[in-house]
């Protein structure tokens, strides 16, 4: 039988913030423009140019730092690691290592296992690099700066986790933090969280941590819980065959399902980092840290408590909805405007999510408003419409935002309440379907959903079909 | 009176009466650019044309008014570590040869809303770094006292320039005494200000914490308009200064009556030649004269200034000219392996020799296991000489000294020898170290007839008490011409 | 001489420093930077315990910009020095990934 080994992870996470501009000049840090049109003399590390911070940074990093439990460093600097790559204009990207803005935090995270802490030993912040698109026709390489720049913070841990399910776990919850706080969207997949995970393994009991490996490129939760199996296993096969483990980073090909070593002896791995002389020290006193405190949002578990108390909808419901700050938003703004809460968790539990999947989407990505969601219930409420014209006119809302009173009305979908012209089209499917009518008459009490479909169809589904029902029992 | 001879505020106020045209000014000094060029050598890039149409440009604004200031329609040369848009700028280096930035630095900038006519780029020690004007990659400028003596450095093209008549005044910077050693070995006025005085943005830094901008200058008044008109606050750069006392020219005032004055013993001690000696101890007594209180005082720690300056400085530029990679400007090697033997060819082929000496010191005393020892023990050993200084400035409104020990040495002397090189920066380094302001103006000359300097050093934005007591000590003084015109 | 440096020192330095020296330019750097330490060592003969390292000679701090856009696309002027452009982007050697 082979040893028990434990495995000992810490992560590094990096988060793009959600800030106009970049941490250290004007330009935007929208996605999606041409190759360095978001660029200028600062972020391109032009001779002469130089930084100067943008304070939307400090605060969204202090917020995160203070929902995480942190004690912020109230007198900060940044510093130069420097390092030769294309990617980093300067060959040397502006971050911090004496003093960072945050340290000594925790999270609380539930897994099967229970709940427990995971520590946090820093949050601070830089630039984000470049990016590098490889030429194959010219065997190149290529170099936008678009990124350059963009503000990130990184959050790293301490070795408190381990299994994949409580890393996972931990992610989803500073996730969860730092769109609460809507400092960023915190998307995996997109680049706008990004994690590393550090990975060690020692034998059960051990107090020792082993040597620790560095894990790169992970995209998905899915892709980190394969890496740390796959870590975890080269580790202990190379313990086991009386080999060593080296301290390096590695990186992850998901596809593969291996990683392999990143280094190369051009690498030093020698940051030379020192205190940069163009940025001035950040003295921030308490009445800054209370302004931010002020502005904290009601975060998860709270909400998940004020749900239990003050709406009648299932736990399951709470659970997804505030499981996204967008959907929670959603969901309260559409209530305050008069949406009975069941109705509204109703249509985001189902249509809302069953569309977010069939799209590939994120409740971040929702872009009806709540006034029109409120409109569609009350419409359905006031029987204007029916529950599938309903349906409906619901898919065009969600993909484009209209206003469902006006567009009722331009489509003329309102249920059509007058009777008379709603017998004569009963009276006609009758008439058109005497083998139907015969089958019920005959005591097949189906053959009646039938005929309602009938009529429904002839009334373009402009009828209440309660409505249609009882008129079919009477003239039958 | 001979254009040329004008002070550049004497010249401003000749165009504002008319006397003078701005095109006769900057075609009078091109005239002399031209014949002067090739003995000194003051120039990287003379932009004949731009100052042409730039001079045609300011005359009509100030004919119709839109500038008045002491220094509209003055032609001006700027060192050649300022960005200037459109204008090619290689720091004197050959990984910056076809540099041509997209922007101008904020100094030169506020020169140009002045009225500033640029004339061109002057020749300096590569970043900035030298003594001697010698390191250039495009030649050396030599000493228009004496054209077999260096100029000093960094910022010789700009000192020599304004000696030599082919410009009114110029912008120097000063990182260790880059401004006040060449303006000493030249016989000018140069002034390095307050660190956040002058706006860093579009200079291109050398070391980033002791870099400031200054005027280079005929003499004291000018160097009171010239500060006028760079100082500012500056929201590009977060190291620039709200500005408080900026009014330089009403410091323009003959008399020391009641001004301290601080003589550092450590300043007169070994090594200092004793022309210098004399010449500065003389200018001090003329001052003792007018009525300042002079004393002498020990400031202790002089010989630690170097040490320390030469670590953070090598530090902070190993990791400024990073930069230059061969990839978004400059110098890239023609034939290379792979991107790391391209940023290796093109970095060694690109730089010269003491530029590689500082990045190798500066990346080895940041490296993994020595930057307690030598980084950190340099910026607390700065702490220190910051704190004599606070102390001095307790007891003195002014510290006089010599700028350099000796005077302008001759071509080829220095470079041999580092550290003697290095040691000829020991009376101006401490001063960027603690961040003070420092001015340099001619107090006599030596058998050889080179000029001799004499330093000020005020605490920080007490420049104006600087330029009172220079302005004093230039009335004084008189003309400061050459030996062989003294007798006439 | 007290500082020694080693060949190893020099090809270390010259790795992080990204410069290339010749082997006459390695034996010149290797006396260079030990008579420079050994100049620099002097620094050892004072006292500094419990002194603050000084970055900045006199206390500027908290200079902020707020989060406006204030750059337009000027990718023109930003490619306008580099010595290899292709399709807006700078041309770089094959980096590995």
């Amino acid at each position: 039988m082979s040893k028990q080994y434990e495995t000992v992870i810490g992560l590094e996470v990096h988060v793009e913030l959600a800030t106009k501009t970049k941490i250290f000049c004007g330009c935007s840090t929208a996605f999606g423009g041409e190759p360095n049109t978001h660029t200028c003399p600062v972020c391109t590390g032009m001779p002469g140019s130089l930084p100067v911070l943008n304070k939307q940074v400090l605060e969204y990093a202090v917020a995160v730092g203070l929902a995480t439990n942190c004690t912020i460093t109230q007198y900060c600097k940044f510093d130069r690691k420097n390092y030769f790559y294309p990617d980093n204009p300067q060959n040397y990207q502006i971050s911090q290592l004496y003093l960072p803005i945050c340290r000594n935090g925790k999270v609380e995270i539930e897994t099967d296992a229970g709940k427990k802490f995971v520590g946090i030993h820093e949050i601070h912040m830089e630039e984000d690099a470049g990016k590098l698109i490889h030429d194959e026709w010219d065997d190149c390489s290529l170099v936008d700066y678009n990124r350059s720049g963009v503000p990130l913070i990184e959050i790293v841990s301490e070795p408190d986790m381990r299994s994949a399910q409580e890393v996972i776990a931990y992610l989803e919850k500073l996730r969860m933090t730092i769109q609460y706080l809507g400092a960023s969207d915190c998307k995996l997949q997109e680049g706008s969280m990004r994690a590393d995970v550090n990975l060690s393994i020692r034998e059960v009991g051990a107090k020792e941590f082993g040597t620790r490996t560095e894990m790169k490129n992970l995209n998905s939760f899915k892709a980190i819980a394969r890496a740390i199996e796959g870590e975890r296993e080269r580790q202990i096969d190379l313990l086991e065959s009386g080999e060593k483990v080296m301290q390096e980073t590695r990186r992850w090909d998901d596809n593969k399902g291996e990683s392999y070593a990143m280094r190369s002896k051009e690498d030093a791995q020698d940051y030379r980092y020192f205190p940069d002389p163009d940025l001035v020290p950040i003295v921030l006193d308490d009445a800054f840290l209370e302004e931010i405190r002020k502005k904290q949002p009601e975060f998860r578990e709270e909400k998940m408590r004020r749900y239990k108390e003050a709406f009648d909808i299932p736990e399951y419901d709470i659970e997804i909805i505030t499981g996204s700050k967008r959907m929670a938003d959603l969901f309260e703004a559409t209530v305050a405007l008069g949406g009975q809460p069941k109705k509204v968790s109703n249509w985001l539990m189902v249509e809302t999510l069953r569309l977010l999947k069939e799209n590939n989407m994120d409740p971040e990505d929702i872009r009806f408003s709540p006034e029109n969601l409120a409109k569609l219930i009350s419409l359905t409420d006031t029987k204007a419409i029916n529950s599938s014209v309903a349906k409906e006119v619901f898919e065009v809302m969600f993909a484009e935002n209209v206003n469902p009173e006006k567009y009722v009305e331009e489509k003329g979908l309102k249920t059509v309440n007058d009777e008379g012209a709603l017998r004569k089209t009963v009276e006609e499917v009758i008439a058109n379907n005497p083998q139907s009518v015969e089958d019920y008459r005959n005591g097949k009490e189906k053959a009646i959903g039938f005929l309602v479909g009938q009529t429904m169809k002839a009334m373009k589904g402009k009828a209440d079909p309660g409505m249609v029902n009882q008129l079919l029992k009477e003239l039958l | 009176m001979n254009i040329l001879e004008m002070t550049a505020v004497e010249l401003a106020a000749a165009i504002k009466n008319k006397e003078v045209t701005v095109m006769e000014a900057t075609e009078a000094v091109l005239k002399q650019i031209e014949k002067k060029e090739d003995e000194f050598h003051c120039y990287v890039t003379v932009d004949r044309q731009g100052a042409l149409a730039r001079a045609e440009e300011v005359q009509k604004k100030i004919d119709q008014g839109e500038l008045s200031g002491p220094l509209a329609g003055v032609p001006v040369a700027i060192k050649d570590n300022m960005c200037t848009e459109g204008m090619l700028t290689t720091c004197s280096s050959r990984i910056l040869g076809n540099f041509v930035p997209t922007f101008s630095s904020e100094a030169v900038l506020n020169l140009q809303n002045a009225g500033a006519v640029i004339l061109g780029k002057t020749n300096m020690d590569e970043f900035a770094m030298g003594s001697t004007t010698e390191t250039s990659a495009f030649g050396v400028t030599r000493n228009p006292w004496n054209s077999e003596h260096v100029p000093g450095g960094s910022s010789g093209g700009s000192a020599a320039a304004v000696a030599a008549q082919e410009c009114f005044y110029a912008l120097g910077s000063d990182t260790g005494g880059s401004i006040r050693q060449p303006a000493s070995f030249c016989g000018v006025v140069g002034l390095k200000p307050t660190y956040g005085r002058v706006s860093r943005y579009g200079l291109i830094a050398y070391g980033s914490s002791l870099d400031q901008i200054g005027p280079l200058c005929k003499d004291v008044t000018d160097c009171a308009a010239i500060m006028e008109v760079i100082a500012s606050h500056d929201k590009k750069d977060s190291t620039s200064v709200e500005q408080q006392d900026t009014d330089f020219t009403t410091a323009l005032v003959e008399d020391v009556k009641g001004m301290r004055i601080g003589i550092p013993r450590d300043y007169f001690g070994e090594g200092l030649d004793p022309e210098v000696k004399s010449a500065v101890l003389k200018a001090a007594e003329v001052l003792k004269e007018k009525g300042a209180l002079v004393e002498e005082f020990d400031l202790s720690l002089v010989e630690y200034a170097i040490p320390a300056y030469y670590t953070i400085a090598a530090a902070e530029a190993s990791s400024n000219l990073e930069r230059f990679d061969g990839i978004k400007y400059g110098y890239r090697t023609e034939e290379y392996e792979g991107l790391h033997n391209m940023y290796k060819k093109s970095r060694s082929e690109g730089f010269g020799a003491e530029v590689k000496r500082r990045i190798m010191l500066g990346s080895f005393v940041l490296s993994s296991g020595y930057y307690d020892a030598y980084y950190l023990k340099a910026l607390r050993v700065k702490a220190l000489i910051k704190k004599a200084f606070d102390q001095a400035f307790e007891k003195y409104d002014v510290i006089l000294g010599p700028v350099a020990p000796t005077t302008a040495p001759k071509l080829g002397e220095s470079l041999s020898d580092p550290i003697k090189m290095y040691l000829g920066d020991i009376y101006t380094i401490s001063v960027n170290l603690a961040g003070l302001p420092g001015l340099s103006v001619p107090c006599g000359l030596d058998q050889k007839g080179l000029p001799i300097g004499m330093q000020l050093i005020g605490d920080c934005f007490q420049e104006k008490k600087l330029i009172q007591t220079a302005y004093t000590y230039e009335k004084a003084r008189g003309a400061f011409v050459r030996k062989e015109e003294q007798n006439v | 001489m007290a500082n020694i440096i080693s060949d190893e020192t020099i090809e270390y330095v010259g790795i992080l420093a990204k410069l290339e020296l010749s082997p006459e330019e390695k034996e010149q750097a290797k006396k260079d930077m030990g008579s420079m330490l050994d100049y620099i060592d002097k620094l050892g003969e004072l006292d500094t315990e419990g002194v603050e390292p000084m970055s900045h000679a006199f206390p500027v701090k908290n200079v902020f910009r707020e989060d406006v856009v204030t750059n337009q696309d000027m990718r023109e002027e930003i490619l306008k020095n580099a010595p290899g452009e292709k399709d807006g982007m700078f041309v770089v050697p094959r980096t590995f990934e």
